[in-house]
């Protein structure tokens, strides 16, 4: 017994999604799960952080963190587990990328915290609003709250990571693959992705359909079309990222007739998510007349939203606000 | 009292075909052109990646200019027209960043237009000296 190898679980600023991915996983591995002693996992056992402090230093032998990095109860959980653990793992896309929640970093604190506690519609005007304190003194005695930051952070913003296991939330496949690896210790050079290593399309069921040169006239939204599920989604004028974006995730979109939206992150060789989702659809629009690129892109009226879904916060560009919004 | 004027720093990537020679012709006939604006030379214009441009604002530039050659004149028949559409959407991210979109300027300048870089160069400096420096500035 005391020789398993211990395993933590931990959720950052997360959905929930990835904790039911790790619960959709029993079956697929539960001989794993026997293998294994889970020491911390907030969200289904009953251990508290003071048993996490009282362990030793490099005694779990991996941490799985989800959720991206945006209060300061957050990353000082993010350091526990670091200076517990000998491997730690980010969990899907907001811990490996920044993720959805990682989109707020189009405002700060300030300006989220005006529209939530004063100005938003759903705000009620009255004279007593109160936004949240770190401390507040009460009758018992003082309260604490975390620090809420200005910008929301991937994991490996704040404590070095060992291995990144993309997705949103990441597939029972890679998950039990990769746990399967940890336990063996057949793992590849350290900081890797543990997924594809080519484009989606590579490995899609619809790129026999995917002519060689491909250029779109239209753009199409999802909920104008109905989809042909035997073509390539991006020849039907479908915004697919497939090109750009991580494979490894069995086209579970494509499968279920919607284009990727680059839950997987970028390839090895891109640093920048958007700035290159941005660079493939600028090359296969098929207009060279400054007008019809125009009317040709209205159907992207929201690029941060479609090539940054997920790694805005990898972005450092967004700390260089000149407009400030809200607040 | 001394006024400080603001030296923006500008990064112009230049296709190696046109805007670098006109801009290789400016400097031979000692024209004088805002220092502010560093060139950086790509094969075309349709080379300049927008992660390129994106990293220069992250490391610093106050504006890009991105340089190519005329409609239908570019060497690989097309770059000129992708490096187009990616300006577009640029233009359309930047202003989602809270950045001002005049921020990045594209200009077609031939081989035989100098007197354009050096037209552009020092209107763009200007311009972006009236913006003012992008600094950080996510704080409360
Ligand atoms: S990666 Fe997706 S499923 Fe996981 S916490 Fe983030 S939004 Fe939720
Ligand atoms: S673009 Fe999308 S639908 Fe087409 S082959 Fe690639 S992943 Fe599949
Ligand atoms: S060669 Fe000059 S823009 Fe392509």
């Amino acid at each position: 017994m005391a020789d398993k190898p211990k395993v933590a679980f931990y959720w950052c600023a997360s959905c929930g999604g990835c904790e039911e991915a790790v619960v959709d996983l029993a079956e697929e591995i539960l001989d794993v799960v026997e293998a294994v002693d889970i020491v911390f996992w907030p969200v289904a056992l009953d251990f508290k952080v003071e048993d996490v402090e009282a362990m030793e230093d490099g005694s779990i032998a991996v941490s799985f963190i989800n959720g991206a990095v945006r209060l300061s109860e957050q990353e000082e959980m993010a350091h526990l587990l670091r200076q517990k653990s000998q491997l730690v793992i980010a969990f899907g896309s907001c811990s490996h990328l920044g993720g959805v929640p990682g989109l707020a970093n189009l405002w700060d604190k300030a300006s989220i915290f005006d529209y939530y506690y004063v100005s938003g519609p759903t705000v009620e005007h009255g004279e007593n609003i109160e936004v949240p304190e770190v401390k507040i003194e009460v009758p018992e005695g003082t309260l604490e709250l975390p620090e809420f930051w200005d910008e929301v952070k991937s994991l490996d913003q704040v404590v070095k990571v060992d291995y990144y296991l993309p997705g949103c939330p990441p597939t029972v496949k890679i998950v039990s693959n990769a746990i399967k690896a940890i336990l063996s210790g057949d793992l590849p050079p350290p900081g890797s992705v543990l997924a594809g290593t080519r484009a989606l399309c590579y490995e899609c069921p619809l790129n026999d359909s995917k002519p060689e040169k491909l250029l779109v006239k239209e753009i199409k939204r999802v909920h104008e079309v109905e989809i042909d599920p035997e073509t390539c989604l991006l020849a039907q004028g479908l915004l697919c990222l497939g090109p750009v974006t991580r494979g490894g995730c069995e086209s579970l979109c494509i499968e279920g007739h919607m284009p990727c939206t680059g839950c997987f992150g970028p390839l090895d060789e891109v640093l920048d998510q958007g700035a290159k989702g941005l660079s493939f659809l600028s090359s296969i629009i098929d207009a060279d007349e400054e007008e019809e690129i125009l009317q040709i892109l209205d159907k992207v009226p929201d690029p941060v939203g479609v090539f940054y879904r997920y790694s805005l916060p990898r972005l450092s560009l967004t700390s260089k606000k000149e407009v400030k919004l809200g607040g | 009292m001394k006024l400080e004027v603001f030296e923006p720093r500008i990064v112009a990537f230049v296709c190696n075909w046109c805007t670098y020679i006109a801009a290789d012709a400016a400097g031979v006939a000692r024209a004088r052109y805002a220092s502010n604006v560093r060139l950086i030379r790509t094969m075309c214009s349709g080379r300049i990646d927008p992660q390129f441009i994106m990293s220069a604002f992250e490391k610093g530039a106050d504006g890009v200019l991105m340089c190519g050659c005329h409609p239908g004149d570019c060497h690989y028949r097309e770059g000129n027209y992708k490096a187009l559409r990616r300006y577009i959407l640029l233009k359309r991210l930047l202003p989602q960043l809270g950045i001002n979109e005049d921020r990045l300027r594209l200009e077609w300048i031939s081989a035989s237009e100098p007197e354009k870089f050096r037209r552009v160069a020092d209107d763009i400096t200007e311009q972006i000296r009236q913006i003012g420096p992008l600094i950080e500035n996510g704080g409360e």
